[in-house]
C-alpha cells in the first residue's frame, strides 16, 4: 500500500461515508422526534435514484401513482376525523384546506410528472421533480403507518417499521423491476488532484453533505419549526402543552428524512448501479452510524458515518470477502463503550 | 401488457383441458413474480413455442407462479405430483426454488426439467435434469479464448454468493489446466455502493485479463469501476451477464468486453456448421414473431429446448407405458438418459444416467461487445 492507493481508498470511503452520514442524520432526526427506528430510510434512496432513472427513459415512474393513492388514503382518513366532530363554523374551510393540501397538491405534482416524462427535460429539472414526488411520501408514510399508533412503545414502532420496509421494498420491485439503473451525472466534469481523480459527482456529494449539515444547524438553531422539532424531541408531552402538534412534528421530520433520502439517491445514482433493493444496506449503514452517535447526536453520527465509509473502503481492499463483517463488527466496541460510559435512563 | 402475456398461456392451459384419457400432464412452476421474475416471465413466454401434442398425445400444461420463493415452489411441486398427477415437472427458473423442488421430484419419482443450473448433493439429482448450462461448461470457452489470446494471468471479481464462488472454483480448475494463473480474487455484492477498492487492488496487480462473475445490470458496475481505474487489459463477463442490461447500464465502458453465452441468442451469427444454429434461428424467428424484434433471451430458449428433448423422449416412453402411470414416468427418465447427443438451441445436450447436466464442452461461445451489440468471436 502506497500513498496513492491510500488516497484513492480514503476518497472513496469518504464519498460513501457522506451518503451514510446523510441517512444516519435522517434516522436520528426521525428517532428523536417520533421515537421510530425508521428502517425503510434506505428505500427513499432507491425511490429517488430510480424515479429519476425512469424519467431518463421517458416513462412515468410508479412513485407518481403511489403518491396519488397514498395522498387519497390520507385525505380520507383525515376527512373522517374532521367529520366526526360536530359541525363547527370553520369546518368547511378546514375541509377545503385539507383537500387542497392532500389532493390538489399531489395531483398537480402528478400532472406535471406525466407532462414532463416524455419531454426529455434537462436532468436537473427531472431531479427537482423527483424530489417533489419522493419528499411527500415521507409524511404520507407517517400518516398512514405511524400516526394512529404514535404513542405505542419503541418496540411496536420498530415492528411496524419492519412491515413498512417490506411494503416499500415490494412496491419498489413492482415499480422499477428487478434490473438496476445508472443515471448520467448531474455534473459531467473530472479534476485531477495529484494522483486522485475527482469527478463532478463526488464533489456534488460533498457539497450537498456540507450544505445540508449547515442548513440543519441553522434550521434547528434559528427557525421556529426547528425549535418546535427540538422541543418535541426533548419532551413530547411538554411540547404538546406548548401547542406544538406531535403529529405535525412527526410529519415534518418524515418529510425531511424522505427529502434527504431522495437527495442521497440522486447523488449516488450516477456513481453506482442502483437496484430496487439497494437502499436497505445503505440505510442500514446510516443506521449503524446513528447508533454510534447514540441515536441523539448529529455531529457524532456524521463523524461515525465518515469513519464507517473509510473502514469499509479499506476493508474491501484488504479482504473484500469479509467486508460486510468488518463494517458491522465495528459497532460492537462502540456499543460496549457506550453501555459502559453512558448513564442509563429507564425509559419506555 | 406483461400481465396479459403472463396470463394468456395459463388461461389457455386451463381452458383447454379436454377430457381425453391419455394426455401428458406437465406441471410448470416459474417465478412470475418476485426478484427472479426477470427469468420466469420470459420462460413463461417461451411456453408458447411448445407443440400442442407430442407422439399423438395432447399436452396438458399447468403453469403456477412460485414467486421466486422456495417454499411456494415446493408447494407447487407437491400439488403437481399429488393432485394433478403430472408426468413431468418443469422449473423453476430461480436456482434456490428449483433446488428445493428437486427433492419433491425425487420423492415422487417424477422427472424434473430445471431451467437453472442447480447443484444438488451427490446422488440427489436422480430425477432432475438441467436445461441451463453449468458454470463449469461455460468456463471452458472462456479459458480457451484466453489461451488463444495469450492471457497468462487473470484477476477475478465476483459476487460474494454461490454464483461467484462456483465460477471462481470452476474457472480456477479449468485455467490451471491451461497454464493460466488466477492472481487475485475479490468479492462484492450486487447492491454495494462502490467497488473502487476491489478494482484498485485487482488492477494494481495488473493481470492480463479480469473475469467478472455477476449478473445482468449488476455486472456493469464492477466493469465500469475497473475501466475507471485505467485498466487496459481484456475484461471477460459470464453468461449471467449476457443480456442487453449490460450495455444499457454499462454504456461505452463495456465496449470490447468478452461475454460467454449459449448459442441461442446469437444463432443468426453462427457458422452453418454449428449444430445449434438451425434450432436457434427457428427459436428466434418464432419467439420474436410473438413478442417483437429483439425480445430473444436465453430463458425462453430453455423452454424451447425442453420441447425438443420431449419430442425425442416422449415417443420412446410411450412405447413402454401409458401417461399418468409411474411406469411412464420411469420410462420418460430412461428415455431422456438414453437419448444420446441432442443438439438444441442452447448447445448440445447428452444426458446419461450418471450425468444430468447434459451440456457438452462445445456448448458455450464467446461474444464481444461491439458498438453496443453482440458479435460472435470466431
Amino acid at each position: 500500500m502506497d500513498l496513492t492507493i491510500a488516497g484513492v481508498l480514503t476518497l472513496d470511503g469518504l464519498t460513501n461515508g457522506a451518503i451514510y452520514a446523510l441517512l444516519g442524520i435522517a434516522t436520528v432526526l426521525i428517532f428523536t422526534v417520533t421515537r421510530i427506528l425508521f428502517i425503510p430510510q434506505g428505500e427513499f434512496v432507491a425511490f429517488g435514484a430510480l424515479t429519476l432513472a425512469l424519467f431518463q427513459t421517458g416513462q412515468v415512474p410508479g412513485t407518481v401513482w403511489l403518491l396519488l393513492v397514498a395522498s387519497a388514503a390520507a385525505f380520507l382518513l383525515d376527512l373522517r376525523i374532521l367529520l366526526r366532530v360536530p359541525a363547527a363554523p370553520g369546518r368547511a374551510r378546514a375541509v377545503l384546506r385539507l383537500a387542497l393540501g392532500q389532493l390538489a397538491l399531489p395531483a398537480a405534482i402528478a400532472a406535471v410528472s406525466v407532462w414532463a416524462a416524455p419531454r426529455d427535460l434537462p436532468i436537473l429539472l427531472q431531479g427537482l421533480l423527483t424530489l417533489l414526488i419522493v419528499t411527500p411520501l415521507g409524511p404520507l408514510t407517517y400518516r398512514l403507518a405511524y400516526q394512529s399508533i404514535a404513542e405505542a412503545s419503541v418496540l411496536v414502532l420498530l415492528i411496524v417499521s419492519v412491515g413498512v420496509h417490506f411494503v416499500l421494498l415490494g412496491l419498489a420491485l413492482f415499480f422499477f423491476g428487478a434490473e438496476g439503473f445508472r443515471n448520467p451525472p448531474f455534473v459531467d466534469a473530472r479534476y485531477a488532484l495529484g494522483p486522485l481523480n475527482l469527478s463532478g459527482q463526488v464533489i456534488a456529494i460533498f457539497v450537498a453533505f456540507v450544505l445540508l449539515m449547515a442548513l440543519l444547524k441553522l434550521f434547528f438553531g434559528r427557525t421556529l419549526y426547528g425549535k418546535a422539532l427540538r422541543a418535541t424531541a426533548v419532551n413530547r408531552l411538554g411540547a404538546r402543552l406548548l401547542a406544538i402538534s406531535a403529529d405535525a412534528a412527526g410529519k415534518l421530520a418524515f418529510a425531511m428524512a424522505a427529502f434527504i433520502g431522495a437527495l442521497s439517491g440522486l447523488l449516488i445514482g450516477s456513481t453506482t448501479t442502483v437496484f430496487y433493493d439497494s437502499g436497505f444496506l445503505i440505510g442500514l449503514k446510516g443506521f449503524i452510524a446513528a447508533v454510534g452517535g447514540g441515536l441523539a447526536s448529529y455531529p457524532a453520527t456524521a463523524v461515525g458515518a465518515l469513519l464507517l465509509g473509510v473502514a469499509e473502503s479499506f476493508g474491501s481492499f484488504w479482504a473484500s470477502s469479509l467486508k460486510e463483517a468488518i463494517v458491522f463488527t465495528l459497532i460492537l466496541p462502540v456499543l460496549l463503550w457506550r453501555s459502559l460510559y453512558t448513564p442509563h435512563h429507564e425509559e419506555h | 401488457m406483461t400481465l396479459r402475456k403472463l396470463f394468456v398461456p395459463t388461461l389457455v392451459a386451463l381452458l383447454f383441458q379436454p377430457a381425453a384419457q391419455a394426455e401428458i400432464t406437465i406441471g410448470v412452476s416459474l417465478p412470475l413474480t418476485g426478484p427472479a421474475s426477470g427469468l420466469g416471465i420470459p420462460c413463461n413466454n417461451g411456453l408458447a413455442l411448445w407443440p400442442k401434442s407430442i407422439g399423438g398425445e395432447t399436452l396438458r400444461v399447468i403453469v403456477l407462479d412460485d414467486a421466486s420463493d422456495p417454499t411456494v415452489g415446493v408447494k407447487n411441486a407437491r400439488r403437481f405430483v399429488s393432485e394433478d398427477k403430472v408426468d413431468l415437472i418443469v422449473g423453476s427458473a430461480a436456482t434456490p426454488v428449483a433446488l428445493a423442488m428437486s427433492d419433491v421430484a425425487a420423492q415422487a419419482r417424477t422427472v424434473q426439467l430445471a431451467a437453472s443450473p442447480i447443484v444438488t448433493a451427490p446422488g440427489k439429482d436422480e430425477w432432475s435434469f438441467r436445461l441451463a448450462q453449468s458454470n463449469a461448461v461455460m468456463a471452458i470457452p472462456v479459458v480457451a479464448h484466453m489461451k488463444k489470446h495469450g492471457v497468462k494471468t487473470v484477476g477475478f471479481l465476483g459476487y460474494s454468493d454461490t454464483y461467484g464462488e462456483s465460477w471462481l472454483n470452476d474457472f480456477t480448475k479449468e485455467a490451471k489446466a491451461a497454464g493460466i494463473a488466477v492472481i487475485g480474487a475479490e468479492r462484492f455484492a450486487r447492491t454495494d455502493t462502490s467497488v473502487t477498492a476491489q478494482a484498485l487492488k485487482l488492477t494494481s496487480a495488473n493481470p492480463d485479463a479480469i473475469l467478472i462473475a455477476a449478473s445482468g445490470s449488476g455486472a456493469a458496475m464492477p466493469h465500469k469501476a475497473v475501466v475507471d481505474r485505467g485498466y487496459r487489459g481484456k475484461i471477460y463477463q459470464t453468461h449471467s451477464a449476457a443480456s442487453r442490461d449490460l450495455m444499457r447500464v454499462g454504456g461505452k465502458d463495456v465496449e470490447g468486453a468478452f461475454v460467454v453465452s449459449g448459442p441461442a441468442t446469437v444463432a443468426d451469427q453462427l457458422p452453418d456448421s454449428n449444430p445449434s444454429k438451425k434450432f436457434g434461428v427457428d427459436y428466434i424467428a418464432r419467439y420474436e414473431k410473438i413478442h417483437g424484434a429483439g425480445s430473444r433471451n436465453q430463458f425462453a430458449a430453455h423452454m424451447y429446448d425442453a420441447a425438443i428433448l420431449l419430442e425425442k423422449a416422449v415417443p420412446a416412453a410411450l412405447k413402454k407405458a401409458r401417461p399418468g402411470t409411474p411406469e411412464f414416468r420411469a420410462a420418460l427418465k430412461e428415455a431422456l438418459e438414453s437419448g444420446g447427443v441432442t443438439p438444441v438451441s442452447q448447445g448440445i445436450i447428452n444426458y446419461t444416467p450418471q450425468d444430468h447436466w447434459g451440456f457438452t464442452k462445445e456448448t458455450g461461445l464467446i461474444m464481444k461487445v461491439v458498438n453496443g451489440d453482440w458479435k460472435v468471436e470466431q
